[in-house]
């Protein structure tokens, strides 16, 4: 395995060599800042397209196919559709938290997305309280939808707001239950640190059993609702909202809205990858040293991105196999059957885990 | 030096917002406003080092207490549009009473507070150092700690606080 933080340091010593170390720390920051915006709008392209194909097969349709080879440059063309649509004001509307609103949503998005861990030694913000800091960012975007709604003055966005909140507000304790069902397991919140271990001692999922594969399958509901995804998609419920929060929003406006929502997606699968199945640590079955060797071949990154992406897909199969749920089965869904599971499940792993039945 | 110029930026985003979160007329932009402050202040404990407090305060106060204010001005009803009603003069007094004691209190707190770093208003406030910041270990295990230093009595107050909350919340809610 190759740590990246190698070059890293090198990089940092070759810039402190030329000029004061303020200045290297500020030329470094931004170019973290780049590449961060540009594996996000990479992401979103693929993710979005992935989404329309995998969508269409389910549907028994081709999906897009005039745009370029097999459609592909059919979101590069929407992209631009979007740039060049006229911004609508509205005249009853608080402009100021119109404009403002979308931000806070695409902030929540890239502060969880500088959290994830893509390689060994390749981690934007790596604090000691890593796991805490992505749950506490990951909630100003709820302030922005709830904003958006509120500032579009207007019916449909009020409520598909209220839904909203009233979702994310409510499956973010789920979210936080197994994300510390896991840490019990691991007895760390720093997610390299997570990471490192299950390098070492094999994945949580397989470490922890029973109680880790239940965290897994509540983590895998509450993480699509958090994302507002079908069978949760109330608050953008096009057939009775039209499109919810941001029916208002037009061009780019709206065009945040949707980037954040399909990079959420990403980064819930993400972390799903990173406290389940290991992150970028290879697959290793104790016994077998020849194919432990083989499978160490491959890059770590690779690992990532490979697990992210199943999740990804197992999540977009979820969207278009089920109807969507109604408001109230929606939260008695959370407060009278996960909240409670995940609470039992708890329990459970921190005697697991103090009996010493970890595998 | 770098750290210097984030906290200048930092303190002017905290004064400029806190100024405008008092002086705007429409209630829902004092809340964002007021949303802006507190992840100011989460930015300042962030340069300090203090990584748990700054996301504590970024959880309770923009995930938790901004929302709550947010949702209950949303489901008040939309009188704030323009409202120019002039407040009476109780209120007036009222509003002066507590700012002028808030002031007070502040003031003597920070003139009679021994800092560490202690040379004028001006000088450069500490570089931030990460090992001395206390682990998340640490104050897991203080919060729980029933000895000479330990929290053990004002966490369990605290959550009798809360499901003294969750029962009155209950008992408004619950169809007879």
């Amino acid at each position: 395995m190759y740590n990246f933080k190698i070059v890293t340091d090198w990089f940092h010593s070759l810039l402190t060599g030329v000029m004061p170390e303020w200045l290297a720390i500020g030329i470094e920051c931004l170019i973290v800042l780049l590449f961060i915006i540009l594996l996000y709008a990479t992401l979103a392209i693929v993710l979005i397209y992935m989404e329309r194909k995998v969508c269409a097969f389910f549907q028994c349709r081709i999906g897009p196919n005039r745009v370029g080879k097999w459609g592909l440059l059919q979101v590069f063309a929407d992209v631009f559709k979007m740039l060049t649509k006229e911004i609508i004001k509205m005249r009853q509307s608080d402009r100021l938290l119109h404009d403002l609103a979308p931000y806070f949503v695409l902030v929540a998005s890239f502060l969880t997305f500088a959290c994830l861990p893509w390689h060994e030694g390749v981690q934007i913000l790596d604090f000691n309280i890593g796991v805490f800091f992505f749950i506490a960012v990951s909630g100003i975007g709820v302030v922005g939808i709830l904003l958006a709604g509120w500032a579009s003055r207007s019916k449909y966005p009020i409520i598909g707001a209220m839904r909203s909140g009233a979702q994310l507000v409510s499956y973010e304790l789920s979210i936080g239950m197994t994300m510390l069902t896991m840490i019990i397991l691991c007895g760390t919140m720093q997610l390299s640190e997570i990471v490192n271990q299950q390098a070492e001692l094999g994945w949580n999922i397989f470490r922890g059993h029973i109680p880790a594969v239940l965290a897994f399958l509540i983590y895998m509901v509450a993480g699509n609702a958090e994302c507002n995804r079908g069978p949760f998609d109330l608050p953008e419920a096009e057939s009775e909202l039209t499109a919810g929060y941001h029916t208002e929003y037009s061009g780019m406006g709206f065009g945040f809205f949707y980037l954040a929502e399909y990079l959420n997606l990403f980064i819930c699968a993400a972390m799903a990858a990173t406290i389940f199945f290991g992150g970028w640590a290879p697959l290793h079955i104790v016994g077998l040293d020849g194919f432990n060797a083989v499978m160490d071949y491959i890059p770590g990154f690779v690992w990532f991105f490979g697990k992210t992406f199943f999740i990804v897909f197992l999540l977009m199969w979820i969207r278009w196999t089920f109807p969507r749920l109604r408001i109230d089965q929606l939260l008695s869904l959370e407060w009278k059957y996960l909240m409670p599971i995940s609470m039992i499940n708890i329990v459970l792993m921190a005697l697991v885990v103090t009996l010493g039945l970890t595998l | 030096m770098a750290s210097t110029i984030i906290f200048y930026c930092l303190a002017a985003i905290i004064l400029i917002c806190a100024l405008l979160a008092v002086t705007t007329k429409r209630i829902m932009r004092a809340a964002t406003y007021l949303l802006f402050v507190l992840f100011g202040t989460a930015g300042l404990y962030f340069l300090m080092g203090y990584t748990f407090l700054g996301a504590v305060q970024v959880m309770v106060y923009a995930g938790g207490v901004v929302v709550l204010y947010i949702f209950a001005l949303m489901l008040t009803g939309r009188k704030d549009v323009k409202d120019n009603e002039k407040a009476s003069i109780a209120k007036k007094m009222a509003a002066v009473c507590a700012s002028l004691g808030a002031a007070a209190i502040l003031l003597f707190v920070m003139l009679t507070h021994k800092f560490i770093n202690d040379g004028g208003l001006l000088s450069a406030p500490a570089e931030p150092t990460g090992e001395q910041a206390t682990s998340i270990t640490q104050i897991g295990q203080m919060m729980v700690d029933a000895g000479h230093n330990g929290y053990l009595l004002p966490f369990e107050a605290v959550s009798v606080l809360l499901l003294a909350c969750i029962v009155g919340g209950l008992l408004i809610a619950r169809k007879r």
